[in-house]
């Protein structure tokens, strides 16, 4: 791909040959195209409205229908190109200019990968059969397809898995891809697959799950190539290219990178800095549920176990309870249950460890509600979202503890039974400050922060809204 | 309930155990998969590469230990004489040379291969078992051990295609297990996590109301062969008796709270509650109540929702293994290694025969002391082999952890390892020759 001004021309990346690609472009290589400079940046910042766009999506839970929607109407009013013939060039010229943005940290590579492996997934169900049977012959998968032989012998089984889904038996005409149970964890995970000896048997309309995931390896493998050719790329660049250019391009680059995370948490805010004395009370009025399930169980047994150690504690560093509070907090709790010896020898060491101060020295930071719902809360666990983990009962009598009224918790309920579980959340925050939060709960710190904004509305008149992550 | 046995154990004791029966040659052959230089294609570094963490006495924790050969291994147990070993992945790079690595955001050091592990613990099953809790295990509720074994076994080798399969006993209240095969230790975590949830049917604990809900027409393949093939007897014919699972009103209560069509329920409480006076000896009342049970579910009479697999959820929630999902979602995280002694019962750490492991009890594994005293007795009537552990308890367990295990696993690594380095030569000579 070439970044054309009239005068000069200038390589970035090796040249390859033309490979009739099908109408979903899977990204293998850079082609040879010139790019216009002003194309350069236009594009790459349409692809990342849509890029966005799915993340927000996701973010609040929307369901696999209305990704769906959404992702045909992003890439509409994004991607097009007043020349029809150019909306493919557009679509590879962004994905490649995002990639060597996105390539340079690991947690902008995993941004990316999941944003892009999304769009495939949704841009992939829209394919026509034609279309779909070439991208996954790019993948060497029509070859695996199951022969009439094999199908009779294991057509029960097929049968069986299909019925524990709700669907019908497969039909003597069904195609199943043989393909190795690596290649498909979520239908394992799931239980949606007929496995045996290590491969598994996956159903044509389970292919996009395939498809997906080896797309995703072959991108995910890529982005860390390209982080290499990059710097090597960026090292000659920026030596050879003119100064006009380069004040042009580089901003273009920094900015692209830095503008679409949202923030993380990992730097508590000021006016939300907390003290030992007062978390009592701020919990009472602004932790989350999950948080103050956590903390009142905590209260209660003067124990937790290590998921709620972890979510419990990253929430309270993010809420700007510093180190020592930290340990005082947990040792006052934990050394009534298993004294105070016990408590310096095996529990301190984790508190420290979460702040950065031992280890490796990460700087971990607090869980956002994505992460806590997709937790796994076993026997003996009090982590989790409550929206999601507790059952019916326990949930109504958790909210009315906190004080939520019973016309806010048939709609929350509502919610839940859906399965939006942090619009759950929201509509009990809306419900317990009386007023509405119009961007929708992604964070517990959020919550909080957000909570605090209410009740103390004297402390926060100059803070700014977004911390925007640094790389 | 057989009250916590007294420990047979003192740290003294690991000194001679290290000495003369820890067996150091068989762990190192395992861990080297046979790169052990005797071939062109066997990779010197693998062994090295491997981390390796001991507890200490004091409770001091060292990280990162890593040998570049069994001797090494060898004398630094025995020098430290740690109370615990542990085993984590083979990393990139010497885990002693990590930091020179971890630099900034690129993190060369990492793990790239590690067994498949799965971690079943007693305490876990706290909920359906009324002989012990917590640590405490006994003949009762061993069974439950028993069960995991066999249903994940079974799969791990005819739903995976897993071969190399090691079951050890973890010293006190659950078992252990390490899937060798080069396929599984190169399981990425999120291949890793997708096994676990495979195998994960129990959900929830005491927030979340139904722990076991399977829908469905049918059951999944694996599901149904495990409830075939092990649970229904093991549940009907054992644990229905030995953990007098509806004899009481408590214990039926909770069976009943788990029927979702309240009359059903409430048919088989009036039932229940007027048997207790006129109960023939003959058969076991468990038994009999859960016939009961049974035909009132599987009459058809009634048609609620949530019905249809009512006696099946019910089996699974006493009888399906619990897994720790943690402990198998990362590659990087470390497991006691076999043959370690648990400092709180004294037991070895001794493989189980996934075959015979109904025969299996965790009340006769060969103790810390009871092995040296084997070893006194024995006197100075040395071993052919020179080896120690002869004649002692130990043996066996020895000898099936090679015989089942060890040898099997060997041959396959170096047939791997020969194939792919004829491997490499065929495609360097294509290469040349263009």
């Amino acid at each position: 791909m070439e970044i054309v001004r009239p005068q000069s021309h200038r390589n970035l990346f090796s040249s390859n040959d033309a490979v009739s690609v099908p109408s979903l472009p899977l990204y293998r290589s850079a082609p040879p195209l010139e790019v216009r400079l002003e194309d350069f940046e236009s594009f790459a910042i349409d692809r990342l409205r849509v890029l966005k766009g799915i993340s927000d999506g996701l973010s609040r839970g929307k369901k696999p229908e209305e990704m769906e929607k959404l992702v045909k109407e992003l890439w509409k009013v994004n991607m097009r190109h007043q020349h029809a013939s150019e909306v493919l060039n557009k679509d590879i010229i962004s994905h490649f200019v995002l990639r060597l943005v996105y390539c340079r940290t690991e947690d902008l590579r995993k941004w990316f990968l999941s944003m892009e492996c999304a769009l495939f997934r949704y841009r992939f169900r829209f394919l026509t059969p034609e279309a779909q049977r070439a991208v996954m012959d790019n993948f060497d998968l029509t070859c695996r397809a199951v022969n009439n032989v094999e199908f009779e012998s294991i057509k029960e089984k097929l049968g069986q898995v299909a019925r524990s889904m709700g669907q019908p038996s497969p039909t003597v005409d069904a195609i199943f891809y043989k393909v190795p149970f690596e290649e498909v964890p979520e239908l394992v995970a799931g239980r949606k697959v007929f496995i045996s000896q290590g491969y598994a048997y996956v159903a044509m309309n389970q292919v996009v799950s395939l498809v997906a995931t080896l797309f995703r390896s072959q991108l995910s493998k890529t982005l860390i190539l390209t982080n290499r050719v990059a710097i090597n790329c960026c090292r000659k660049w920026t030596s050879s290219i003119r100064e006009q250019e380069k004040h042009r391009l580089t901003p273009i680059v920094e900015a692209l990178s830095s503008s679409y995370l949202g923030p993380d948490f990992s730097q508590p805010r000021e006016y939300a800095e907390i003290s030992l004395k007062d978390i009592d009370q701020v919990a009472k009025s602004s932790f989350p549920l999950c948080m103050r399930h956590l903390f009142d169980k905590l209260k209660e047994d003067h124990h937790l176990k290590h998921g709620g150690r972890m979510q419990l504690g990253l929430f309270l560093k993010g809420v700007g309870l510093n180190l020592e509070d930290a340990l005082a907090f947990w040792r006052a709790e934990f050394s009534k249950k298993v004294g105070l010896e016990k408590f310096e020898k095996d529990y301190s060491y984790n508190i420290r460890h979460n702040y950065g101060k031992e280890g490796k020295r990460t700087d971990y930071t607090p869980y956002s509600c994505q992460k806590i719902i997709s937790s796994t809360p076993g026997a003996g666990d009090q982590h989790g979202c409550p929206y999601r983990h507790f059952s019916e009962e326990n949930l109504r009598a958790a909210l009315s503890r906190m004080g939520v009224n019973s016309r806010a918790m048939e709609d929350v309920m509502d919610k839940v039974r859906n399965r939006h579980y942090q619009l759950a959340c929201t509509l009990t925050f809306e419900a317990l400050h009386g007023m509405t939060c119009d961007a929708g709960i992604n964070h517990p710190n959020q919550y909080f922060s957000d909570s605090q904004k209410i009740l103390q509305p004297k402390k926060d008149s100059s803070a700014q809204n977004l911390v925007t992550a640094r790389e | 309930m057989i009250p916590q046995q007294q420990s047979d154990f003192d740290h003294n004791y690991l000194k001679p155990y290290y000495g003369k029966l820890f067996p150091f040659a068989d762990i190192f052959k395992w861990m080297t998969y046979g790169h052990d230089g005797k071939h062109p294609g066997c990779d010197q570094s693998y062994f090295g590469r491997r981390e390796f963490s001991f507890t200490l006495k004091g409770d001091f924790y060292l990280r990162f230990q890593s040998f570049n050969n069994a001797l090494e291994l060898e004398n630094s147990i025995k020098e430290k004489c740690p109370l615990k070993i542990d085993i984590g992945p083979v990393y990139t790079v010497d885990p002693a040379k990590r930091h020179a690595y971890a630099q900034g955001d690129n993190n060369v050091f990492a793990p790239v291969e590690r067994e498949l592990i799965f971690d079943i613990d007693m305490t876990d099953y706290d909920d359906v078992r009324y002989c012990c809790r917590g640590a405490d295990v006994c003949l009762n509720c061993w069974p439950l051990m028993t069960i995991a074994i066999k249903v994940i076994d079974a799969s791990l080798r005819d739903d995976f295609g897993f071969n190399h399969i090691l079951w050890v006993y973890s010293g006190r209240r659950g078992v252990h297990c390490w899937v060798c095969d080069g396929k599984a230790r190169r399981l990425t975590n999120e291949q890793r996590a997708s096994i676990a949830d495979y195998y994960r049917v129990y959900k929830g604990n005491e927030n979340s109301h139904k722990k076991v809900s399977l829908m469905g027409a049918a059951l999944h393949p694996f599901l149904a062969t495990s409830y075939t093939n092990v649970l229904k007897d093991y549940f009907e014919k054992i644990l229905l008796t030995s953990q007098n699972l509806l004899a009481t009103e408590e214990r039926y209560e909770k069976i009943l709270s788990m029927i979702p069509d309240e009359s059903i329920a409430s048919e088989l409480r009036g039932k229940w509650q007027d048997s207790r006076r006129s109960s023939s000896a003959k058969e076991d009342i468990n038994v009999v109540r859960w016939e009961q049970c049974k035909q009132l579910l599987q009459s058809g009479k009634h048609k609620a929702q949530g019905l249809r697999r009512c006696v099946e959820e019910i089996v699974f929630f006493f009888t399906y293994p619990r897994l720790d999902m943690e402990v198998s979602k990362h590659m990087n995280h470390l497991l006691k290694a076999p043959f370690c002694v648990h400092p709180k019962t004294g037991r070895v750490c001794v493989p189980i025969d996934p075959n015979q492991c109904d025969d299996f009890d965790p009340t006769t594994v060969p103790t810390l002391f009871q092995l040296l005293e084997e070893l006194n007795n024995e006197g100075s009537r040395a071993d052919v082999n020179g080896a120690e552990w002869n004649g002692t308890s130990l043996g066996n367990a020895i000898a099936l952890f090679r015989t089942s295990f060890l040898e099997p696993l060997q041959k396959a690594c170096k047939e791997e390892i020969e194939r792919s380095y004829n491997l490499k030569l065929q495609q360097s000579k294509n290469s040349v020759g263009w």
